[in-house]
């Protein structure tokens, strides 16, 4: 039972797919700048990743390997297809604004990644709950992302106020640049500066040091 | 004409996928540790781009758009709904047909950019600027401005986020900020460059 439960959590923090992985970052950047948009992505991502991973591993004995990628990348884009046609038909305003990022599921490395990586190699039951948990690991930072970017740069989540703005005699003067592209490169760089001083396993090895004082001998 | 050379500037410069869009990510963040690997994939890019994009465009416009079958006589069929499966094949097909051209006539360069052409197929740069093509209704020549612009601007980042790493590796770095982090907080700087050009009219 415990494998289940590690395959679910640990991609949350301990195997972040975005901040550790380094996979699934293109949207993870741009949709950020609203919280709807991010919830109705991370929900598309998951349900999209937790059915192909299962699909994946169903078929895994029967697949030889020379043609796996193009299977797989086969099962992603009918995944995706199914969940844009659902967008477009019942949520028509949102799928205007995610634009072309509901397609861009299909080369969404974590999708891909973790059939490579996981589905290939685990039952079915398994590579489900991994899906989910690599779903909610891309879900948590995109969805912390998208609370930063929104309420600095607008003063409300959803479209709802919560800061007093300043031109309606409130405090808040909203900042514009948290909507604008590269306040998302920042915010995540930081998020990564974060997660990585709490869990000092994650940290990178430099190329190259500077040596310090004592170990030039120079005194 | 004039047309043509905005949407070709205008995709370098303001709309640029990597870091307008951020588009290929993945991609750009992994091989852009040295300036001459990223030469190479920067030229591998600008390539797909410049063939895919128009292709999807010209297969998008007569075969799965709403009456685009009308030349057949099939004028009320609707296949857009198959645009992602078909864009991905066609990407797949330019990639492998490419890493056969330059394994028989380029092999110096197939060696250097090893597994990273194969990831061609699942970088988004080159989906993403497929589906920007349909969504904005471009004409087939506008959308073979529009590839080579992404593509060029996609690989001007890519050179240059090079540039700054191949330096980088000489600072003194936080702990947690080594590595990935700081490769974020470069692009975001680089990222702001490029807004400020949104400004300028053509």
């Amino acid at each position: 039972m415990s494998k289940a439960r590690d395959a679910l959590l640990n991609p949350i923090v301990n195997e972040n797919p975005i901040t550790l992985q380094v996979l699934g970052i293109c949207s993870a950047l741009a949709i950020t700048n609203s919280l709807r948009s991010a919830l109705v992505m991370s929900l598309a991502l998951t349900s999209v990743l937790a059915f192909s991973n299962m699909a994946i591993s169903l078929i895994r004995r029967h697949l030889p390997d020379s043609v796996r990628i193009i299977v797989q990348m086969t099962v992603i884009t009918t995944g995706v297809i199914v969940v844009d046609q659902i967008l477009k038909s019942y949520a028509p305003d949102t799928a205007r604004t995610l634009s072309v990022f509901i397609g861009l599921i299909v080369t969404n490395c974590i999708v891909l990644g973790r059939a490579e990586a996981f589905a290939t190699k685990h039952g079915v039951g398994m590579s489900f709950l991994d899906g989910i948990g690599n779903g909610l690991g891309y879900s948590v930072v995109l969805i912390v992302v998208a609370i930063i970017r929104e309420l600095l740069g607008t003063g409300g989540l959803i479209g709802q106020p919560i800061l007093p703005l300043a031109e309606e005699g409130g405090w808040f003067q909203p900042n514009l640049m948290f909507l604008l592209p590269p306040s998302a490169f920042f915010i995540i760089g930081f998020l990564i500066w974060g997660v990585r001083s709490w869990k000092t396993a994650q940290v990178e090895t430099p190329d190259y040091r500077p040596l310090t004082r004592a170990e030039t001998g120079a005194d | 004409m004039d047309n043509l050379v905005a949407i070709f500037v205008r995709s370098i410069f303001v709309e640029n996928l990597a870091l307008a869009f951020f588009l290929g990510m993945c991609t750009f963040l992994a091989v852009s540790k040295q300036i001459k690997t990223a030469i190479g994939l920067g030229a591998a890019v600008i390539v797909v781009e410049t063939v895919t994009v128009p292709v999807n465009n010209l297969i998008y416009t007569y075969l799965l758009r709403d009456g685009a079958l009308a030349w057949a006589g099939l004028g009320h069929l609707d296949f857009s709904y198959l645009g992602l499966i078909t864009y991905i094949g066609v990407i797949a097909a330019m990639v492998q047909i490419l890493e056969m051209f330059l394994k028989r006539y380029v092999p110096a360069l197939y060696h250097t950019m090893g597994i990273f052409l194969p990831l061609l197929t699942v970088n988004c740069a080159i989906l993403g600027a497929s589906l920007f093509t349909v969504q904005r209704e471009y004409t087939f020549a506008e959308s073979a401005a529009f590839g080579l612009g992404v593509g060029v601007g996609w690989a001007l980042a890519l050179v240059m986020l090079a540039g700054l790493r191949e330096k980088l590796k000489y600072s003194d770095v936080p702990d947690g900020l080594q590595g990935l982090g700081i490769n974020f907080v470069t692009a975001g700087l680089m990222s702001l460059a490029f807004l400020a050009m949104a400004g300028i009219q053509f």
